[in-house]
Formats: structure tokens, sequence, C-alpha cells
């Protein structure tokens, strides 16, 4: 299910607490990391790793926004339109990706190379407005910046 | 004592009140009788301080506090009425009020619902939003659990409730904020104990049952606290009971007002298998075989040919020619009176019931030691609980939960041994998985053998666990040690006098079926009167008159080997269903003459010559004993056309063979038994007319149909039963004491055959109950068949 | 990677070692790293809490508790473990400083848990970070290994003979774990739902040990404190108010950045001066001054004001964050408002009814407003709705989505009226996108 180096992480990891649950919310989001999203089968190991039913684990899930149950484009584009980014152009730039990107909120490309995310503060206020693709930051953006970072992750 | 909580006094709105220091406010008001409003405070369950409903002002506090989260300090000054506090209400109400729907009128919960009453009393009626409602479709979960999530106001009690006292933790809180939604734990349907404790916890009617859903309003029903005709726990349950075609249905099972001794806990059985009430298949006339074949036939036909056949036999051939074998579902009266109808009319001793626990060997085990014995009420304060074997998670759910309760509340200590893994050792504080059967091997290490050990261990159990096992009960100065029927004859005295070196020990043993312990209690055997007196020294019981049979009767397999045999003339059974047990074939018994009465045609009954409709517990009155001893009150709830109940139809029969019924059932002596108080949903009439009658100065008097009468001669005759009247008849538990001073009954432990029901079965009840089949259907795929009474 | 400024006025001690490579733990020991955990080492508890509470440092999250108050809760004896817990669940709009900190200086956290630790009688920290500053995690990480390589961190830390453990945690995206209890249960793996209290987490906290939780920046603040006295750093700020503060200056101003000022700076210098004034000569309507959650201030307001806590006390007000937003004459406010309470709809943790269907009502009614639908009714009632939150919810979320919604049906309810009667909003499009100028 996980590479190697993953598991032995995990194992790693639920020594890291008084009790093994504690390590599932980083758990839960490494192994999105690894394997894209966080299916049936996913939980059911995460679940046995820490002791806690499926049941516990989605609640757990559903619960934090950065965590899915469904695909999500290789590329996740993160348009932040929160007060600091809305003053200085956050919801143009989100406007711009999806004409861009032929996508709307929570939308997946059928390619599956961009998906698309209008989220809240991302914690770039003074460097506004911000964009997180995937984990990585885009800031001080206007649309012809944002064109050159999709640009650049298409090309990868 | 000691640990006497101090008391403290508070202010609540200028009123002074006292309670225990450390009481939340919310109790210390509702114990004093002023209502701080909740939907997400449940007692007995972890706070949430969710619903925000129970803010009050409390001075030198800067906000609004929650009562439900605030223990009381010695001079607290609370406010709970004032503008402030009904705004805050008002608002909350108003705001939930936004996405809830107004579906009120043919809401579930319409009338008897939280939400509704605290819209009356703080008077949000006005809409404030113009958006439009959120709305999900209604979710079926399983056959007994629907969901209707827009009504949901996220109380959290049916979480909770689910796996804080049922231990199942099968619902669960996904998503956040507005989208917030309990879930099942498959996605969507839940794989649970089906016990409906989520629906009716429920405030409003977010959670609804497939037994009642959409069916009537709360205000249509009649509500009858009766005693459950399931297992052997005995719990209340508060039937609401409407007008049919038939006489009276039962539409709905719950027990609310946490009356009795199993307080709100119900499972799938209690609150929901009461479906064989109306099943189709029940009979609704009496059965007369003619030309080999049964026909309908009128009741007097019926009684005319009963009561002719049994004298004809009893004259011809004796008593001993005649068999009875009576029921674990029946009330004790009618055990009373069916054993000394046999005895006392029939002249037989051969008379039996299906037994599922060595009752006998326990009274005497305890005889004359009545503070051995534990009533239900001793399992949720024990200090330190024994369980061996048996597994109440399936067969005792009440005492599971009450076990469960004890250590999530009362911090008691769980020890378990066992051949199975059974659920309960999740509550555990030491488990022992020893090989089948090996209980008596235990006992001997219990008792300081330590080479026992070696015969004890298992893949899960190592020597030094059992060691350290020992070494912690031996501690224990007051335990509960709980014997399953698994643990028979001389393994009980055993168990029972080495328990006796703890400073406070008792004990309690698991029977299968609502009446077992009532049976046995009251004299089922061939070779015990009530009470486990020998029939050879009948003592009380000698007032039965000279003609009492004193050699020791037939056992159920013994006459049902007579009846294939045709050494008995006539059979009379009552409530089981021996045919099946012992796979009698139709023709077998064809030189008995059988007598059934039942609700349905089974096995037996088919076989019958003549099969009488009886009715089920939950359409009389009459008494009930657990398996623990608690005496119960049943009170009648519904009524089925076409059918009897038992007491009356062996009244009957004793009629017809032209038995003085003034030696059978001591009526007419006085006022001293029921007048109507257990009748249930027609005790209304019954007490006005007994009020008619002092009023003219008539003295009322009891029919020979009256099973209060008989109850009176059970008080005077049966040892341990002379119990406190009063408090049986408000409708409490009085725990009885049946500790005979005989041997016990004819050893032969071939005749105890535990029910094996599991949560889900529930011999021929079950067999005739929609929910628990469907259910069963459900899990796994074939519905039940168990071969039971 | 964010971008760093810098300002005459500024009071580097939080900052000090930005921008000069000291996530290397050598870089960082040549630039007095350690040394403060080395003299704590020699102090009694006591004595370490009575340093902080000299300085006057009040916690940097927003709420502004004494950290030596803070501490001193902490039981002596315990049963149970004791831990100290780094809230590094920066999500309040408009702050973004413990970023920084974490980017540049992580050590300084780590010596500040240590520090904590030892204050009252820990053995253990866990630093726990948004799930949206993963690469910030990555810099922990290596930060903690090397710490443990050095011998500051396990069995025998500065070869004291004390035993001292420090772990990275990460979030999975919620802003409500940035509330105290609810960030304990997020660590200990469970939904963010908050805890009811008391009992305080200085009693009852993690795992049911006593816990002391502080914010990456007041922790960060602590080396500084014990090596240079809490008097030098109590010295930087007003009475009662101790020290530095970064503060993050945001929305409409020339010079957006992360500013090291000592606590009672003018606002109007930080907008004016520090910040470069508003773009294109327009003139200041509005200022959040401390993140999203606190009171928004007027014009005249916030030239008025001096950023510390007892000058917004004094007001009514608070002063959050440091996440310090400016809103230009063309800021549209019944957007404005609008946004702020789709951001705590989307937050809420849905526990509690008053914040759970508050805030989506609010959004839902202020969405229609913006949009021309509204009547006047809604005004009231948009009002009405947020003061029945305000004090009222489990956990100050719902404080902190009513604050600002009443301040600004309050403050500029002539904005609200402008709207009525399916007039368009008057603001479209005159939003401005100014080009930030960088020192």
């Amino acid at each position: 299910m996980f590479s190697e180096q993953l598991s032995k992480k995990f194992d790693k990891m639920v020594t890291n607490y008084p009790t093994k649950r504690s390590a599932l919310v980083p758990m839960l989001l490494f192994a999105q990391d690894e394997v894209g999203h966080l299916s049936d089968e996913v939980i059911a190991n995460i679940a046995k790793r820490v002791e806690l039913t499926d049941l516990e684990v989605r609640n757990v899930i559903s619960y934090y926004s950065l965590l899915h149950t469904k695909p999500m484009g290789k590329y996740h584009v993160q348009v932040c339109t929160n007060i600091s980014c809305l003053l200085r152009g956050g919801e143009e730039v989100f406007e711009h990706c999806k004409q861009k990107l032929g996508i709307g909120h929570k939308q997946t490309q059928a390619s599956g190379l961009f998906s698309l995310e209008e989220v809240e503060c991302l914690g770039a206020c003074s460097w506004a407005p911000a964009v997180q693709v995937n984990y990585d930051f885009h800031e001080n953006l206007t649309p012809e910046r944002m064109d050159k970072v999709l640009e650049q992750y298409a090309k990868k | 004592m000691a640990d006497t909580p101090q008391l403290v006094t508070i202010t609540v709105d200028g009123k002074q009140i006292k309670a225990p220091a450390g009481t939340l406010l919310i109790d210390a008001c509702k114990n004093a009788g002023i209502e701080i409003p909740s939907f997400c405070y449940y007692p007995g369950l972890s706070l949430q301080a969710a619903c925000r409903m129970c803010v009050v002002r409390i001075e030198k506090m800067p906000k609004l506090q929650t009562a439900c989260t605030v223990p009381i300090t010695e001079g607290m000054v609370v406010t709970n009425d004032s503008d402030e506090v009904r705004q805050a209400r008002k608002a909350t109400v108003q705001i939930l009020l936004g996405n809830h729907p107004l579906d009120c009128p043919v809401c579930d919960a319409g009338g008897e619902c939280e939400l509704q009453d605290m819209t009356f009393t703080y008077g949000a009626a006005e809409s404030q939003y113009m958006e439009t409602k959120q709305h999900k479709d209604e979710q079926q979960w399983s056959p007994v659990v629907y969901f209707d999530r827009p009504r949901c106001i996220l109380c959290y009690r049916c979480v909770r409730v689910c796996g804080e006292v049922m231990d199942v933790w099968a619902l669960g809180i996904q998503n956040r904020g507005v989208s917030s939604v309990i879930a099942p734990n498959k996605g969507d349907h839940l794989e649970c104990e089906e016990c409906g404790a989520c629906i009716d916890i429920c405030p409003v009617g977010a959670l609804t049952s497939g037994t009642y859903r959409y069916k009537t309003r709360p205000w249509e029903m009649n509500h009858t606290a009766t005693v459950c005709t399931h297992c052997g726990d005995g719990c209340k349950t508060t039937l609401g009971v409407r007008r049919s075609d038939t006489g009276t249905e039962i539409v709905r099972g719950d027990n609310r007002d946490k009356s009795g001794i199993n307080g709100d806990f119900l499972c799938i059985k209690g609150r929901y298998a009461f479906d064989f009430q109306q099943h189709p298949d029940r009979l609704k006339m009496p059965l007369v075989r003619k030309n080999g074949k049964l026909a309908y036939a009128t009741w007097d036909e019926a009684f005319d040919l009963i009561g002719r056949r049994f004298k004809e036999v009893r004259d011809s051939q004796g008593g001993a020619a005649i068999g009875v074998i009576g029921s674990t579902r029946t009330t004790n009266e009618e055990n009373y009176l069916l054993q000394k109808f046999a005895r006392k009319a029939l002249g037989t001793n051969n008379i039996d019931h299906h037994r599922t626990a060595d009752y006998p060997a326990f009274a005497a085990a305890v005889a004359g030691k009545p503070e051995l014995t534990a009533s239900l009420h001793h399992v949720e304060k024990s200090p330190a609980i024994l369980l061996l074997g048996g597994d109440p998670t399936e067969q005792h759910p009440l005492l599971a939960e009450r076990i469960r309760t004890n250590i999530r509340l009362h911090g008691g200590k769980l020890f378990i041994v066992n051949d199975e893994e059974i659920k309960l050792r999740r509550q555990s504080k030491s488990y022992a998985h020893i090989p089948q059967g090996a209980y008596a091997k235990f006992f001997e290490f219990l008792s300081g053998t330590d080479s026992a050990a070696d015969q004890l261990t298992t893949a899960g159990t190592k020597k030094d666990q059992l060691l350290a096992m020992r070494e912690l009960l031996r501690k224990e100065d007051d335990l509960l040690i709980i014997l399953s029927a698994d643990i028979r004859g001389k393994d009980i005295a055993t168990i029972v006098k080495l328990g006796q070196s703890h400073k406070k020990v008792r004990f309690m043993m698991l029977g299968d079926y609502a009446n077992s312990r009532g049976a046995a209690d009251m004299g089922l055997y061939p070779d015990l009167l009530p009470g486990y007196t020998p029939v050879a020294n009948a003592g009380a019981f000698s007032e039965y008159g000279a003609n009492l049979p004193k050699s020791a009767g037939l056992d159920t397999a013994a006459m049902v080997e007579a009846g294939r045999s045709g050494k008995l003339g006539a059979l009379y059974i009552v409530g089981a269903n021996p045919f099946a047990r012992y796979n009698v074939q139709p023709g077998q018994t064809a030189k008995t003459f059988v007598v059934v009465q039942d609700m349905f045609l089974t096995e037996t009954a088919s076989m019958a010559d003549v099969v009488l409709p009886s009715n089920n517990a939950y359409e009389k009155a009459g008494s009930f004993t657990n398996t623990y001893g608690d005496l119960q009150l049943l009170k009648k709830a519904a009524d089925f056309a076409g059918s009897k109940s038992d007491f009356e139809l062996i009244v009957r029969i004793a009629d017809r063979i032209g038995f003085e019924l003034a030696d059978l059932v001591p009526f007419g002596k006085g006022v001293r038994a029921d007048m109507g108080q257990s009748r249930g949903a027609q005790s209304g009439e019954a007490d006005r007319h007994e009020i008619w009658l002092i009023a003219n100065k008539y003295e009322p008097k009891m029919s020979p149909l009256d099973p209060s009468a008989i109850f009176d001669e059970i008080q005077r005759l049966v040892p341990g039963y002379d119990v406190s009247r009063l408090n049986l008849f408000s409708g409490n538990s009085v725990h009885s004491h049946a500790t005979g001073k005989g041997t016990g009954a004819q050893q032969n432990p071939e005749l105890i055959w535990p029910a094996n029901d599991t949560l889900f079965t529930s011999g021929t009840l079950g067999r005739y109950s929609n929910t628990l089949n469907s259910v069963m259907e459900k899990y796994t795929g074939e519905t039940s068949e168990v071969m039971a009474d | 990677m964010a971008d760093l400024v810098k300002h005459a006025d500024e009071i580097k001690v939080v900052s000090r070692r930005f921008g000069k490579g000291a996530t290397n733990i050598d870089k960082y020991i040549e630039l007095d790293g350690y040394k403060a955990a080395r003299k704590a080492l020699t102090m009694t508890p006591d004595a370490i809490i009575n340093e902080v509470k000299t300085s006057n440092l009040r916690g940097r999250g927003g709420a502004g508790f004494p950290t030596g108050m803070k501490w001193a809760f902490v039981p002596k004896e315990s049963a149970k473990p004791k831990y100290i817990l780094v809230n590094g669940d920066e999500s309040e709009p408009g702050t973004c400083k413990d970023r920084l900190i974490l980017e540049h200086d992580p050590h300084s956290v780590i010596e500040g848990v240590i520090i904590a630790g030892l204050a009252v009688g820990a053995q253990k920290g866990y630093i726990y970070i948004r799930g949206e500053y993963r690469y910030l995690l990555t810099i922990m990480q290596k930060a903690i290994d090397d710490a443990y390589a050095k011998g500051f961190l396990g069995d025998n830390i500065f070869g004291s003979g004390k035993k001292f453990d420090a772990y990275w945690h990460t979030g999975a995206g919620a802003y409500e774990v940035g509330e105290e209890s609810a960030l304990m249960e997020s660590l200990e793996g469970k939904r963010g739902v908050p805890r009811i209290r008391p009992p305080f987490p200085a009693v009852v906290g993690l795992w049911g040990g006593p816990t002391v939780i502080n914010n990456v920046e007041t922790l960060a603040s602590v080396p500084h404190i014990i090596l240079d006295g809490g008097q030098k750093f109590a010295d930087y700020g007003p009475p009662k108010n101790g020290g530095t503060r970064l503060f993050c200056l945001s929305g409409h101003v020339n010079k957006p950045g992360v500013y090291e000022l000592p606590l009672g700076y003018p606002m109007k210098k930080l907008i004016y001066e520090v910040g470069g004034g508003i773009p294109n000569g327009k003139k200041l309507k509005a200022v959040v001054p401390g993140g999203s959650s606190t009171y928004l201030l007027t014009a005249p307001e916030a030239e008025a004001i001096n950023l510390d806590f007892d000058s917004f006390a004094k007001t009514g007000g608070f002063l959050g964050s440091g996440g310090v937003v400016v809103c230009d004459e063309d800021t549209c406010m019944v957007k404005f408002a609008l946004r702020i309470m789709k951001f705590y709809q989307h937050e809420s943790c849905g526990w509690c009814i008053p914040c759970r269907e508050g805030t989506d009502w609010l959004k839902k009614t202020l969405i229609r407003f913006h949009a021309g639908a509204g009547v006047k009714k809604d005004i009231d009632n948009i009002n009405y709705l947020a003061q029945n939150m305000l004090g009222r919810t489990f956990c100050p979320l719902g404080d902190a989505a009513a604050i600002p919604t009443m301040s600004i049906v309050q403050k500029w309810r002539q904005e609200f009226e402008d709207h009525l009667d399916g007039k368009p909003c008057p603001y479209e499009n005159k939003g401005s996108i100014p080009e930030p100028a960088f020192a």
C-alpha cells in the first residue's frame, strides 16, 4: 500500500506519542501525498495502524480541509481569496484560474492534471495575493504571473 | 458515612436550594424542580456544552455559563429566568429552526419533540430568513433505524449512547460546520446491535424506528409499563398501544421515563420485537382435531372435550397418566396455578418446563442465606464483579449494560473467566480465556490448587495471568459473582462455598427466557413444589390436601417419551414447544390426548388434539421473576381478539373437569389483592369501578379469573416471595429470595438446555417477529430457525 | 519563500536572525543560539518563570494572556507527564509571522520549548505546524534532528543529565485547531473540536497531563528574555505590554510585510511610515488591527491608537494576532464582511448551535445582501445574529465571527443601506491591485 520508506516513517510516528491515534492526522496527510487521495484501502490500512475503526478515521478525515477521499488533480491549485488577498486581487486571480483551467471550485480537469480550489487564508497575507500549488507557495500574483506559474507546472 | 458529600446552598432565581457539592448545576436545579432546558445534556453521558440551551447567568462570571458543565459551589447565585437568559435561548432555537424542517405535522416526534417544546417555551416562531433550508433525503440505515438528516440538531446524544453506553461506537460525526452530519459506521448503513437507543434518545424526529415511523401520533396511544417478554433480565418496557382490528395493537416499546430496573435501556427485543403480537399467523379460535385434522371449534366445544378427556384419564388410569409441561414465558401466577392444578386437580407430579439453568442447585447452595443472592440492582455499584461463563452482551443485554455502566461511572472492576472471547472482555480488568467448559477446574485453581492452572491455559491466557487474576480477586472484599448456566449441580455449591471467603459476596445465576426463574420458583418440577420444596416433604403445601402425590413425577424428556409410547393418557402443554426439541413426528403421540395452549401453531401445537389460542405476556397481568430473582408486575397492554390468558384457560379447564374453583383460586377472600392496578391500559376503568364499589359500601371481591387472587397464596406459601406488595404494585422491582431447603431437582444436567439466543433471536417469539427476522436476514442472510420455546 | 522587509523603527529581537541562515544549527549557535537554554539549566524553575513574568511577555497568538502566569498555573507535582505544545497552526486571516520564524529561525522555537519545559517540569514538547506549511515541517524536522545530534535534545540535554524530547506534528487544514484545546484534540488524532474548560490545559491537557500551550512567536521570544533578562524585553514596550511584536502589514499599503516593532507603536506610523502609505494616494477607510477576529477600526480610530494590549482594551477592543489589514476608501465593507463570514462559516467546527448555524445564516444573508437582494430588515438581522453569537458559543470562534461583523454593521451601516433596493455594489470594479513595493 505504502512505500517502504513511508511505512517505516509511520511505524516510527506512532511511537512519538503516548497513544497511537495521535499520529493519525499527519499519517493521513503523508498517505495522501503518496497515494493521491484517501481511498477506502488507505483508510482501512491506517485505521489498523492506529487501532481505530474505519468510522473513526473517516470522522477525522472529513474534519480537515486538506484531506480528500476522492482523487484530485496532479497539481492542486489553491487560491486564497481571504481578506488580505481579496484586497490585492485574489478574486481576480481565482477567476483567471477558472478561465485558464476551464474548471471551477473543487473541480478537476478531465486530464487529471489540475484541480482548483478557492481556499482560506494561507498565511501569506503580507505577500498577497497568494496561491499554493500542492504545497508550493506562489505569492504577489497577478493574472499574468499566475499564467507563468501554471505554465511551469504544465511543463513539468 | 465518610463519603457522604457535603451539601451546599445555592440561589436560583431567588430560591435557595441545597444539593451535594459538585453536583452539576443543571441537575441540582432539576432535583429542586427548576427546569433548565437542554438538548445535548443527558445524565450519565459525557458532557458536550454544545447546544447552549442551558445557559444561565452566574454572579461574578463574565459570560453566560452552561449549567450542564458548572459544578455548584457554596453561595453560587444563579439567574435562570431573565430577559437575557430567555433571549439567549430564544436566539438558539430561532437559529436552529432556520434549517430544521417544519414538518411537525408528519414527524414521528411531533407532540413529544424537545425542540417543539422549546419553541413554545421561548416563542421563537417567527421566521427570520429568506434563504432555502438545507435538504437531504431520509436514509434507511438498518431495518430498525432511519435517519432524517435535516431534522437532526446535532446534540450528539445518539453518538454517545451508542458508544459510551452500548460500547458499539457505530455512529460518528463527519464533516464540519454546517455540513456536520451524524454518520453510520458502514457508509450508508449501520452495523450494530440494533438496540434503538439512538432513536429513543433523539430529542427530535431525526432518528426514527422502522416499526413506528409514520404509524401514529404520540397522543393516539395509550401507554402501559410492563415487563419485556424476551430474555431473563426483566427490563421494564413501556408499550404504546392503539386500537386495531384485532383488539389493541402494540406500536411502540420504550422506557423513556427510566422507571424500572433498566433505566432507559432496552435491547432490540424490548424496543421492537413486540410485533409477534400482531403476526397474521396468530391463532384466533380454538382448534380441535376432527378426522385427523385440526379444525376450528367453539370455546365450549374445546373446553368440554378437554374436561371430559382429562377427567376420564385421571379417573381411569390415575394422575400418573397425565403429563403437564409449563412455560418459561407465562406469569408466576399462571405457573403456580398450573402446578397446583396438576398436583391438586389432576393428581400428578408429572410436571416440568424447559429448564435453562440449574436454579434448584443454586437455591440449595444459598439456602438460608438470602444475603448471598444479588438483585440486578446490585450490579451497577458492585466494586468488583466476577463473571463466570456466559455472554451477557448477547443473552443478558441489560446485565451487560449495567456492568459497563458500573465500570464507566462507578469504577467497578470486572473479572471474566470464559471459554469464549466475549465482547465484555473489553471492559474487564482481568480476563482469563480457559478451555471449553473448564469452570470446575478453575474453581479448583481458585481454591488454591496451583497445579490446576496447567489445565486452564490457552493461547490467550498463560499461567502467570491466572495467578495474577487470582491474586487480584483475593483482594476484593465485596464481590459479585455471576454464574452462567454452564455452571451446574455441585459446581454451584463449590463456587458458592468458595466465594464466601470474601468479606462480602453475592451471587447471581443466569438463565434464559422472561420467566424461567419464575417457572422454577413456582415449582414446575416433577420433584419440587414451589420454592424448591421437595414433593416428599410438602411442608406448607400440605394444605393442598392428602391426595397430593408424594413421589417424583416424570420430567419433560420422560413425558415426551411416555407420550410416544402411549403410556400417557393425556399431555397438557402450556406455552412450550417440546415436540420440536425432542423431535416428535406427527402421529407419534396419537395414543395420547394432547392439549396445547399457544399463540401460534408451533410444531407441538400442530400435533395436538386441542389447541387453545393464548395470550402473550403483553396481553395479561401478573408477575415475572427475572433470573436474578427480581419480582416485577406485568400490566396488560394489548388485546388480541379470540385469545385468552393461560390463567383463564387453566381455570376454565379445571371448571370443566368439575374441580371446585375455590379450592384452586382463593377468590372472594377480601381486598388485599389488586383491583385493577395491574391492568395497565384498562386500569382507569377498573379503578373507577373499585371506587364505586367502596363508595357504595360494597366489598370488592376477586373473581376466580383474577391472577391477583392467587398472588396472595404465592406470597403466603412460597418461601422468599413474601415481599413488599406496596413496592411491587407501585411498579418497582422487588427482590425475592426463593432459597429453598430442598437438595435440588432430579440431577439430570441433560434437561438443562440453555436457549443460546443471540441479540436477534428469541425462541418462538423470535420466529414470529418480523423485526428480528429482518435484522437476522441483514446480518446472516437467513431468518431465525431456532428450535426453542 | 516569503520576502523580508525592514524599517528603521524596527527593534529586531525575534526577527534578529531572519535571513542569516540560522536554520543551520551551527549558524544559530554562532548567533548566540542555545545560550539561553544553557543558562536556564542553571536556574530554578521559579527563577525562569519569574524572568518571563518580569518581561511582561503576553501571548502572541491573539489572546494576549501573560505567559509567565500561564506557566505558573502548571502544578509542580503531577502524576501524569507534563507537556509543552507549540501552537504553529497560524491561520488567522491577516497573520503570517509564525511562518517567518519557523522558516528563518526554527531553533529559537526549539530552544523556547526546552526552556518552557525546564520551567514547568515537562520532558516532552510537540511543535504543531499547520498542514499548509509543509516546507516548514521539513525545516523543523531537520532542526530537531540537528538538535538531537548535538545533544541539545534527548536523554542528557547539554550534558546536564536532564531529559527533553521534542517532536514535530502537522495539521491538515483547520483554523479551529488554532484554539488551544482543539489543538490538543487534533494532536491526539481527533477532530479539532475544542474541549470543555475548566479544566484548563495547564492542569489537564494533552493525554490528561498538565500542558503549556504557547504560540510560536511567544516561545521564540523566550530565549531572548532568558538571555538578556526579562527587564530588557519589558522595556521595549509600554508598562505591562512587554517587548516587541511581529506586525504583519497587508492590504492596501505600499510596503506590506512583517515588521518587528515595539508594543505601543502608533498605528498611524505603521500605516503611513513603515507601510509607506496607501497606494495611489487613496484615503484610509478601515483597519483590521489584529487578524480578522478583531473589531475593525475606522480611519480616525486607527490613526489615534497605539499598538499595545492595553490601548486596545481601553477602547473595548483587543490587539489580536498582529495581522494589520488596511482597507482604502474603495473597499466595499459589505463584501469585506461577507468574505470574513465566508471564512468563519467554512471554519466553524460545527460543535455548537449558535456558531454552526449562525455563521451559515450570516453568510447566506450577506451573499444575498451583497448581490443586491437585501431588504432593510436584513441589516438589523445581521447585527442580531452576530449579537446572539457573541459570548454564547462553545469556543471563541463564534465571538471571532460576531465581532468583525458587528463592528462593520455598526460602523459602516450606510454602506449596507447603499446596497438596498437592488442597487449594484457601489464599489464594484473600483478594486485595485497595487504593486507591492519591497524594501
